[in-house]
């Protein structure tokens, strides 16, 4: 399928619910099932004089769960960073290279990085919800965008779909910091969620949390997927076999080794270096 | 005997711990005498302010009152607290703070009005705007600033302020010639003086909000605007206020600078560009003019610096009263 159909047609594939978009008649891949709505071409972050990342070229497909694995200080979170640019908050950091999303580089001169974020969500690895109301918390995405219709019924349908509405209905109006950390979690995905972004990105955002929570967590990212598209950050190999759609594999010295199917990248990886990584060899 | 031969689980003190426990109570007893010396000066000026002051207001010392002397009220609080007329040493004298009294607040509170929006606006823009290297150069110059002698803002005022920038406002504006001296010239350099002691006790409360919680707010596509005001001032309110209330209390008890720009006529006006005296300009001048030590006149010295000294500490039971009811949310 290199000619590109209009957006809003079914995927002639029918196995995913992915709507296909003009701009993305680049894909190669026999297995990309879904439309790319995140491409990297050729990006290199630097923060100063170290390279962070090596030419990093990826296509994450459109409302699916992609995974990012790899050890520590491979440039994951980096490269996370990249895609709403909040490595712009970063004084040292250097990106080169493009990143299109939805077919239009996001390092132009012409994009606002506070528009691009209201479509890239985030949620960090250290809950992080404001010193505020759960109420407020979910609500102030909303208020700085202007989108203050219908809020009490929008703040309800977030924490619905953070799965945490139950717990929370009859305290809304209680500060945020006096939930659990996996609630907090939780209500930081309702806060992202609420302002309806088009991808949602984690960066390893279990792991601050007990068992029970991070499952929880992780049958939200599924369900998440429905609606969104999700890139997330993990340690935990297992959580992303379990979770993703997609794997990429970073290795130390920013480079992307691997990036395929998920149950291809753990069943057959194609080089040495990642099948070590994954069964635990690795350094 | 070295403490490895010592027997037990090793937690029993050898002699070289002996040694050393010696040497930390000895250290401890030098730290406590330390911090007694700055409780005693404290408690002694009060001691003495007050003991001056009864002898203003009654005649006669505390001090003496114990050898056998009495009290005999000289000056009636109504008359020094609602009298409108300050002037003790004159021929027909008058006992009213209120002149003197309305000086050091207008004083403040026109400093603050200069101080607070500026120095909160620094603090917003170094800890938030600016670049690192814009940063480098701006904090040095403000602590410059901090680090002037006052009497130099005080001649910074009486020959730029005052002559300068007020006198052809005042003249072709109000058609007023301004003189030597003015409170608005007071309000400007004392508000200016106090403008690094905001911003930079400001800037440390908004550096130390963990960057966690701005990342929140930009990742919801906040603008700087945006985090600034609904993020960064609410978590470091705390911080903030108690850089305001500092200021405020230098802004009471700032003499040298105030002196020279606002004048030493006590009177209560409206006029900006009236001279003033505040309660600071008039000890200046009694300390350092012909009245003998003991006189009425000499010891209203004293009744002033207590009316001083109880301005500052309701300025810092108030911030320990805002620090209380606003402890940084952010953990
Ligand atoms: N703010 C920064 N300033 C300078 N160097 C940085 C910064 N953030 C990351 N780096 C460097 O970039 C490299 C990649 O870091 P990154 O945080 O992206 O790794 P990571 O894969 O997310 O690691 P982890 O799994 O431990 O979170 C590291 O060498 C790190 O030292
Ligand atoms: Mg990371």
């Amino acid at each position: 399928m290199t000619s590109a159909d209009d957006s809003g047609t079914a995927d002639p594939v029918g196995s995913t619910e992915s709507v296909v978009d003009t701009s993305s008649g680049l894909s190669d891949r026999a297995t990309t099932r879904s439309d790319t709505i995140v491409e990297a071409k050729g990006v290199d972050v630097f923060y100063g004089e170290d390279q962070a990342l090596q030419d990093i070229s990826m296509e994450i497909p459109e409302k699916q769960v992609t995974a990012m694995i790899g050890p520590s200080g491979c440039g994951k979170s980096t490269f996370l960073r990249c895609i709403n640019r909040m490595n712009d908050q970063i004084d040292v950091c250097r990106v080169d290279g493009e990143i299109e999303f939805r077919g239009k580089n996001i390092y132009d001169d012409d994009v606002d990085p506070v528009v691009l974020r209201r479509r890239i969500g985030m949620v960090f690895q250290q809950p992080n919800p404001f010193p505020k109301s759960i109420y407020d918390n979910v609500a102030y995405g909303l208020k700085i965008q202007g989108k203050t219709e219908d809020m009490d019924q929008k703040v309800e349908n977030a924490l619905k779909g953070a799965a945490l509405w139950d717990e929370v209905k009859d305290k809304l109006h209680t500060s945020g910091l006096d939930l659990s950390g996996g609630q907090q979690q939780r209500l930081c995905i309702a806060r992202a969620i609420a302002v309806d972004p088009q991808v949602i990105l984690m960066d390893e955002p279990a792991s601050a949390l007990d068992p029970i929570a991070t499952a929880q967590i992780e049958d939200l990212i599924e369900e998440l997927s429905r609606d969104f598209t999700v890139v997330i950050v993990t340690h935990n190999m297992q959580q992303a076999a379990r979770i993703s759609d997609k794997t990429a594999v970073f290795l130390t010295g920013g480079e992307l080794v691997e990036f395929d199917d998920t149950n291809r990248i753990f069943e057959n990886p194609q080089s040495q270096r990642v099948e070590d990584y994954i069964t635990g060899k690795f350094g | 005997m070295s403490t490895e031969t010592d027997q037990g689980p090793g937690i029993t003190s050898g002699t070289g711990a002996k040694a050393d426990q010696k040497a930390n109570r000895r250290a401890r007893r030098v730290l406590f005498g330390c911090a007694a010396i700055t409780v005693l000066t404290t408690l002694s000026i009060f001691f003495v302010l007050i003991d001056n002051a009864a002898s203003y207001f009654f005649g006669a010392r505390i001090t003496e009152v114990l050898v056998g002397g009495s009290f005999e009220q000289t000056i009636t609080f109504t008359e020094f607290f609602t009298g409108t007329r300050w002037a003790p040493d004159h021929s027909t004298p008058a006992h009213g703070i209120l002149p003197i009294a309305f000086g050091t607040i207008a004083i403040t509170v026109g400093a603050a009005f200069v101080s607070i929006p500026i120095g909160t606006a620094t603090a917003l823009y170094l800890s938030e705007y600016s670049s690192k290297s814009v940063r480098s150069k701006l904090k040095p110059t403000l602590e410059v600033l901090a680090g002037i002698p006052t009497i130099v803002y005080g001649y910074f005022a009486i020959s730029f302020i005052n002559p300068v920038m007020l006198g052809p406002i005042a003249e072709s504006l109000f058609g007023i010639s301004i003189g030597r001296y003015s409170m608005l010239s007071g309000m400007i350099v004392v508000g200016i003086m106090t403008i690094p002691m905001v911003s930079s006790i400001s800037e440390d409360a908004m550096q130390a909000v963990p960057d966690d919680l701005r990342n929140g707010a930009y990742a919801l596509g906040a603008t700087k605007f945006d985090v600034s005001l609904n993020v960064v001032i609410p978590a470091a309110v705390s911080g903030i206020f108690a850089s305001y209330i500092l200021a405020v209390s230098r802004a009471i008890g700032e003499t040298m600078a105030v002196t020279l720009a606002a004048g030493f006529n006590a009177n209560i006006t409206a006029n900006p560009f009236s001279e003033i005296m505040t309660m600071t300009a008039y000890m200046v001048s009694m300390a350092r003019g012909t009245s003998a030590v003991g006189t009425v006149e000499y010891q209203s010295l004293f009744a002033v610096g207590l009316v001083l000294f109880l301005m500052t500490l309701v300025m810092n039971l108030m911030n320990d009263w805002f620090k209380r009811r606003f402890q940084e949310e952010y953990r």
